[in-house]
């Protein structure tokens, strides 16, 4: 059986600065990562695959430098690696994305594909889902752990709100996984020089045979208008002086608030 | 690229490269350059002194669609062992200010559940309930809540769709946009109706929620977005509101999964940040559990519960439970007190309709200050103990 794990390149959103002056995001230095949900999705793969002796397949859809990220899934276990990329990819949102990335599974024939359950930059949650319905499969969302696996089925537990629901599926079938799920490896010697050896490859819009109107911007039913800063609260009071000055007329204000 | 630059304009300035949020213009031969990160949100071409940036029209989408037969707002209505969930309430009353707008109804649509639940759908405003009362639905399978939600869009055409963005409308709609070939905007912090296009204006935070970001979805109907629980506000409960309820079949609509069992259990969603009057939030600035253990004897003091930053629950100082944000919870305490949290803007979201707002931190440049009621420069482990001291002082 093949696994096939999507993951994603993004900029480690937690290093981005905005700039106070101009109101736009700071990304220069910002280091690239795989998406840490992602890491999880890997792991499962790859402990699958230690116990079944699957084959694990990272694909991701990105620009050319999202290379790096495959070389690092194959490190951390992942025995084959593809790489989407194609200019026409460029802007897709997350309808876009989905029927790209289901384009290039369907040529990959997998019995589990596996999904962080959002990325970090997006955080939308769409992707996964979106990419079962263009592939006809059934998906689970939010898989906090893995209870069986036989030859045609899957049963699993879906984190809830208020607990979690155990759920049965068919394969193939598409997960979209937690953190709560498992503890990410970290490489090991050898799987660092299969990294460095692993050939990539890569696919375009031609080899997975999608239809050009379904790419990238022009694929996509969503446009960004504009983007902002929120606005600022300009009644907000500055409390000055010694630690113990501020903290007393803190009290006094919270006092007059009636939150005390 | 939807923008192109002018080459014979350019001057190099580079000042279209600090605005543009998705590090999509590069300076190449001293011009600047359009990648492959392009996002076409045209922040660009408002900075460019030089009018050297220029959008690109795409001759296809300048004919706008007639879109005359999509009319009503209609909203998926979320039960939990047959009671309808809060957030569902909350949807209704998005949904009335924007058919208010459209001059259309509000329609809910509900799983699952009974008529006496339908009903309560229309005392909160709704003014069509479509109602599958199948028991097959009673619990959550992705695949026939939407089958039964496209078959219902299908049908009747709305103009929106709005969701829960909870476990399970974060799970089923993206299925529901996909079937249908259209957008699909997540989270959404606010909702409007564009005055001359009469088009959704999709607000919500992007880019690991450091900005904000308004989406539309122009050439393509219904416009969905899922709105996380306690955004919006209810409209007033009212009996003596008239609805009618239309009866839907599931006329052989099955699903793949199944689900087994339900179990209750606490969860990491269970602490009670949502109905807290007070909630003391720490933040990378709390550099680890040593200043969580501090905030906890604040919250103590105070009579609240600790809340957390994503930066912090990342650096595993705190359960995901406790935080706060785009990606955890949405809070409006009475009195929300931040200590050492810089404030990112998908923290913001999740809490900036709080009362009242106390900031504590120590970089006076912090955008935390930006949305606070109070602000302290200073450092947390000299402010907070004194305030726990003064606060038991004055009890």
């Amino acid at each position: 059986m093949n696994i096939i794990v999507c993951i994603k390149q993004v900029p480690d959103t937690a290093e981005i600065r905005i700039n106070p002056e101009t109101n736009t995001l700071m990304r220069e230095g910002v280091p690239s990562i795989i998406n840490p949900f992602d890491m999880h999705a890997l792991e499962a793969a790859v402990q699958i695959k230690e116990q079944t002796g699957a084959r694990v397949i990272v694909l991701t859809m990105g620009p050319p430098q999202a290379e790096a990220s495959l070389r690092e899934a194959i490190s951390l276990g992942a025995d084959e690696a593809v790489l989407l990329s194609d200019r026409l990819f460029a802007g897709s949102d997350t309808w876009a994305t989905s029927y790209t990335l289901a384009k290039a599974i369907e040529k990959l024939d997998a019995g589990i594909i596996f999904c962080g359950k959002q990325a970090i930059d997006g955080d939308t949650a769409q992707v996964g889902p979106e990419t079962a319905e263009f592939l006809n499969i059934p998906h689970i969302s939010y898989v906090k752990k893995i209870e069986e696996i036989t030859e045609s089925s899957i049963t699993v537990q879906r984190m809830m709100d208020e607990g979690y629901d155990v759920v049965e599926s068919p394969l193939p079938v598409l997960l979209t996984v937690v953190r709560e799920l498992n503890d990410p490896r970290i490489p090991s010697l050898k799987g660092k020089m299969a990294a460095k050896k692993a050939e990539i490859r890569t696919m375009n819009a031609a080899d997975i045979g999608a239809d050009e109107n379904s790419l990238g911007l022009k694929g996509s039913p969503t446009q960004v208008k504009n983007i902002f800063a929120p606005e600022m609260n300009a009644e907000r009071m500055m409390i000055e002086g010694s630690p113990e000055e501020q903290v007393n007329k803190l009290i006094e204000e919270l006092k007059k608030n009636k939150c005390l | 690229m939807p923008v192109i630059i002018k080459t014979d304009k350019c001057t190099g300035c580079g000042t279209c490269i600090d605005s543009c949020p998705f590090d999509a213009i590069e300076l190449k031969d001293e011009k600047a350059h359009i990648n492959e990160y392009c996002n076409a949100c045209m922040s660009c071409l408002e900075v460019c002194e030089e009018g050297a940036i220029v959008e690109i029209k795409d001759a296809q989408k300048a004919v706008a669609k007639d879109f005359s037969d999509y009319k009503d707002v209609l909203i998926f209505a979320e039960q939990r062992d047959g009671e309808v969930a809060a957030v569902s309430y909350e949807l209704i009353g998005a949904a009335r200010r924007l058919a208010g707008e459209l001059g259309t109804s509000v329609h809910a649509l509900l799983l699952g559940a009974d008529e006496n639940a339908a009903k309560e759908l229309i005392k909160w405003g709704a003014d069509k309930v479509f109602l599958c009362s199948d028991s097959s639905l009673l619990p959550f399978n992705d695949d026939s809540y939407s089958e039964v939600l496209t078959k219902v869009i299908k049908d009747n055409k709305p103009a929106i769709v709005l969701a829960g963005a909870t476990p399970v409308g974060r799970s089923f709609i993206p299925r529901v946009a996909a079937k249908l070939k259209t957008g699909l905007t997540a989270d959404c912090t606010l909702l409007e109706i564009d005055k001359e296009t009469k088009h959704l204006l999709q607000v919500r935070p992007a880019f690991g929620g450091n900005i904000m970001a308004t989406i539309l979805c122009p050439d393509y109907r219904p416009q969905m977005a899922t709105v996380r629980p306690r955004v919006m506000k209810k409209d007033v409960y009212d009996e003596s509101r008239k609805g009618e309820i239309v009866n839907v079949r599931l006329d052989g609509i099955t699903s793949r999964t199944k689900v087994t069992a339900s179990v209750k259990e606490e969860s990491a969603l269970s602490v009670n940040l949502h109905e807290a009057d007070v909630i003391v939030a720490g933040g990378r600035g709390c550099g680890g559990e040593k200043g969580f253990k501090l905030l906890e004897e604040l919250a103590e003091a105070i009579g609240g519960v600790v809340g957390a930053s994503r930066a912090s629950v990342d650096e595993e100082w705190i359960s995901y439970s406790h935080q706060v944000g785009q990606t955890g919870k949405t809070v409006n305490p009475k009195l929300y007190i931040a200590c050492g949290i810089s404030g990112a803007v998908q923290h913001l979201v999740g809490m900036q309709s709080s009362d009242v707002i106390i900031a504590i931190n120590k970089n006076p440049e912090a955008p935390i200050f930006n949305v606070a009621t109070y602000g302290i420069v200073g450092d947390l482990f000299e402010i907070v103990p004194m305030l726990i001291k003064k606060i038991k002082e004055s009890k």
